[in-house]
């Protein structure tokens, strides 16, 4: 009996360890996928801001391997350059609000997808 | 007894002639459907719902043309079908058609295929079925467009210095961005009504496509079509 009871409790634990580590990477996916798809263009296929549309713009777009300027950034900041433009943290009127397009839940993954591109938090490490 | 025979003759010349004037419109509109079933629906999605995934998006290969009557001008799908010249320098989802440089990503030109032609009565033809197209018209209001005009120097300051869409479009050849249509040409492609429609809310034709709402207030709405207009009638070398 004891053993049936720890053979159950194993298997829900490895249950829960799937759906989290799952859970994980389809919201890692599911970034890259959106940053390909939104980001590409501007901040370039290695996110270091040559996309093909950088040739006649004033403003280079941000380098997001640039662990230095990311790290300078809160999440919150990412957040709020995302959903409402760059003007919205002081920034250029050439990165656009993305909220028509993408959900909240999204920009979350995007901003996961960032913190993975610069290798970087805020505050550094 | 001679009356109810010419009436007859006449009401019967009359249904001949009424159903001989439908014959040729059905016949165009069939065959009008068959060429664009046999030579546009590999490409484009005639059918519609817009993709609601981004694999949906990257897969598109030619404009959604569900809601071609809504969107396109008639005379300049005839002129464009026989004659057709890229409108998106970087394709359909610019995302397939680049590749790394050694000053930062460029377009893949290898990657980019030629629009078929058509001849002269296929262009009609497609055009007159493509333009029955209607799907989306809850999103028209015909007449939201009020024409007028702006300056060409302070369209260009509202479309790139104030909202930043010079960021991914064109408006001149060789002067803009590169994954969005080239506006230059836009005027003489769609419907004002459209445009103004599009602008306002891109999702609510195409939900996942990568140009993002700017929240234009109406009058700036007006004025980016004004501006559009300008652009239409200049001469670029």
């Amino acid at each position: 009996m004891i053993e049936v009871r720890k053979s159950n409790t194993f298997v829900r634990l490895a249950l829960v360890c799937a759906l989290l580590f799952s859970a994980q990477g389809m919201a890692v996916e599911r970034g890259e996928d959106l940053y390909k798809t939104y980001c590409w263009q501007c901040h370039g296929m290695t996110g270091d801001g040559n996309g093909i549309n950088v040739r006649d713009m004033s403003v280079q777009p941000r380098d997001h391997r640039d662990a230095k300027e990311m790290s300078a950034r809160t999440d919150e900041d990412l957040f709020k350059a995302i959903k409402q433009g760059g003007q919205a943290i002081s920034k250029s009127v050439l990165m656009p609000p993305w909220d028509g397009a993408l959900s909240d839940d999204e920009i979350h993954a995007l901003i996961h997808y960032l913190r993975a591109l610069c290798k970087c938090r805020h505050g550094g490490g | 007894m001679r009356r109810r025979i010419a009436v007859r003759i006449a009401l019967g010349g009359l249904a001949l002639s009424m159903l001989m004037s439908f014959i040729p419109i059905a016949l165009a509109d069939g065959e009008g459907r068959r060429l664009i079933n046999d030579k546009c629906a590999g490409c484009h999605d005639l059918k519609g719902p817009a993709p609601t995934t981004l694999r949906g998006v990257w897969q598109r290969k030619g404009s959604d043309l569900f809601y071609a009557g809504n969107k396109y001008r008639r005379t300049w799908l005839i002129q464009w079908l026989q004659d057709p010249v890229r409108i998106r320098p970087a394709g359909m989802y610019y995302g397939s058609h680049i590749k790394p440089g050694p000053d930062g990503d460029q377009v893949d030109q290898t990657t980019l295929k030629a629009h078929l032609k058509l001849t002269q009565q296929e262009a009609e033809s497609a055009a007159a079925t493509l333009m029955a197209l209607k799907a989306n018209s809850a999103l028209i209001k015909h007449g939201d467009y009020q024409p007028g005009t702006i300056s060409a120097s302070m369209g260009e300051l509202m479309f790139d210095k104030f909202r930043g869409c010079l960021a991914c479009h064109e408006i001149e050849p060789g002067y803009g961005g590169l994954s969005g249509p080239e506006v230059y040409t836009v005027a003489k492609r769609l419907q004002a009504d459209y445009l103004v429609s599009y602008m306002r809310d891109p999702q609510a034709w195409d939900p996942k496509i990568f140009m993002p709402n700017k929240h234009l207030k109406e009058g700036d709405l007006q004025k980016f079509v004004h501006y559009f207009g300008v652009l239409g009638k200049e001469t670029f070398k």
